[in-house]
């Protein structure tokens, strides 16, 4: 019994985030309308739609940052709203569109959050991660005074100060040009590989999703319409590209049997 | 449960020694509207001095009041000001993912708090004894009952200040400076409650920064003993802490249940 037991939990990964049923509504308007999925340790998952799809509101519900209306979230086992500090210090959180504040220099900004995330041996660590996206030489530069690319990887260093085991990235390459997209692309790849790190991830940015991603959830007004590999949701969608299927999504060009919520 | 660790407060006020003394501006702010105060309302006084019906004491009552306000209206706006110095900069999301409870965000404002009125207190009591042989040192004992008293009241209009903008968001930051003036006329701050209209009189009793003024006055005149006067106030400030701290919480879940949260710190 106790082999059988072993050998199960051997064979399938620790589950790291569970959602259930999730439903949260703005007064009238439909935000998210029952979503159910798990992600797996190590896994690396996308989360795509449109403007508007959920994804953000999917985000911000894992953050604690916004209450569901109804459904069960579930993060290490433990429910994020009640248990925030607990979850929040094994997770971290990276965007875009969120910056540090401007008039502190680098340095002095992740000093401040590893303080916050309770991050032992403070200097070496924000050193090593500087020099892992080769931005050490920006370490006593204002924050203010970044190019968006900088900012990015400074953000990026700020999201793994804590070896977060689960991490939540939104749209992190946004803005960047090609060549900077390309490095915190392979940087991230390298990272999550080491250290066999949870990702979910957003990004209009299909070529990011298809590179990194394991795993794919389309939502549209809400719902899951679509969810497994990059390879099986073109194969479903009968497209060649993911932004192919993002575009038929968007503009309601997919056919009703995969509007249905079930999984693929 | 641990709802405040000292090293994640010590972060959040790391923060805030960086911001302020990072910005020329912010440190004006800080010192020059109540040095502008002192120095305008201390010379008015002087010359209401000079008419003949003027009462000796009247410029001690004032500069000592302008002091004292300087506290209450400072240690509100060090947890509503600091609050909005989080959205201005677009960071507060980051704080809010960060393993922070909201015990330890707000412990870190009244730490910052504290140290700015230290430091404005100081450099107004010097300039008052400097320009006006105000002595506060005269309140001697006294003096320390009655600036915890307005911290702590300070400390509560602050957190009811941020629980509005919670509720109301963005246009309701003007609330952040407005708070301390609103209340003003009723705390018997530049004068006694005696002045007040009857009716209005129960309400201002009702504010626990009338009892710090009034006992403020009353040491500065020689009638000693103002226990009264600092038992009503603390009472009131335990009450209204408490109730406060309980409003705070809602509005913040409250924020988070209506999404209202998350479009503020994004």
């Amino acid at each position: 019994m106790a082999a059988d037991i072993k050998s199960k939990t051997e064979l399938e990964p620790e589950t790291i985030v569970a959602v259930a049923k999730l439903h949260k509504s703005f007064g009238k308007a439909v935000a998210i309308d029952e979503i159910s999925f798990e992600i797996k340790r190590g896994e690396v998952v996308g989360l795509l739609g449109a403007n508007g799809a959920g994804k953000s509101t999917t985000i911000q519900i894992l953050l604690g940052l916004i209450a569901q209306t109804s459904g069960q979230v579930s993060i290490f086992g433990m429910d994020p709203w009640k248990e925030r500090v607990a979850v929040l210090a094994r997770c971290n959180f990276s965007s875009a569109y969120v910056a540090l504040p401007y008039n502190l220099k680098v340095v002095e900004n992740l000093d401040v959050f590893a303080q916050l995330y309770g991050v032992s041996n403070r200097k070496k660590k924000i050193s090593d991660l500087l020099e892992l996206f080769e931005v050490g030489h920006l370490a006593q530069k204002m924050t203010g005074g970044l190019s968006s690319g900088e900012s990015t990887r400074v953000n990026l260093c700020k999201a793994l100060l804590n070896d977060p085991e689960f991490l939540l990235l939104d749209e992190p390459t946004a803005s960047l040009d090609p060549d900077i997209a390309d490095k915190v692309r392979k940087l991230l790849a390298q990272v999550q590989a080491e250290r066999h790190m949870t990702v979910l991830y957003t990004s209009h940015n299909m070529r990011d999703v298809q590179e990194l991603c394991q795993r794919v959830l389309f939502l549209h007004q809400g719902k899951i319409i679509a969810e497994g590999s990059s390879e099986a949701i073109l194969a479903q969608f009968g497209q060649e590209t993911l932004e192919e299927v993002f575009i038929a999504i968007a503009r309601n060009q997919v056919t009703t049997s995969f509007v249905s919520g079930e999984r693929l | 449960m641990i709802l405040v660790r000292p090293g994640r407060v010590l972060g959040l006020c790391h923060r805030y020694f960086y911001i302020y003394t990072r910005s020329g501006f912010r440190v004006l702010d800080v010192i020059f509207w109540p040095v502008m105060d002192l120095i305008v309302w201390g010379f008015v006084a002087k010359y209401f001095m000079r008419l003949d019906s003027a009462n000796p004491t009247a410029i001690t009552f004032l500069i000592g009041a302008i002091i004292f306000f300087n506290i209450l209206n400072r240690a509100q706006q060090s947890i509503s000001v600091s609050f909005l110095e989080d959205l201005w900069s677009r960071n507060l999301l980051n704080a809010f993912v960060a393993p922070i409870t909201v015990a330890e965000f707000v412990a870190s404002t009244f730490v910052v708090g504290l140290t700015q009125i230290f430091a404005v207190s100081l450099i107004m009591s010097g300039l008052a004894f400097a320009l006006y042989a105000f002595n506060i040192l005269t309140i001697s004992f006294a003096l320390i009952p009655l600036f915890l008293n307005l911290l702590f009241m300070g400390w509560s209009l602050g957190m009811f200040t941020t629980s509005l903008i919670f509720r109301f968001g963005h246009q309701a930051e003007a609330l952040a400076w407005a708070v301390p003036f609103l209340i003003q006329p009723i705390s018997a701050v530049f004068y006694p409650v005696s002045v007040l209209p009857e009716w209005l009189q129960p309400v201002a009793y009702m504010v626990p920064a009338t009892y710090v003024f009034e006992g403020m006055r009353a040491v500065l005149s020689g009638h000693g003993d103002i226990t009264n006067y600092l038992v009503t106030a603390s009472g009131l400030n335990v009450f209204y802490f408490i109730a406060v701290s309980i409003f705070f919480g809602a509005m913040l879940n409250s924020a988070r249940e209506r999404g209202a949260l998350a479009k503020l710190v994004v």
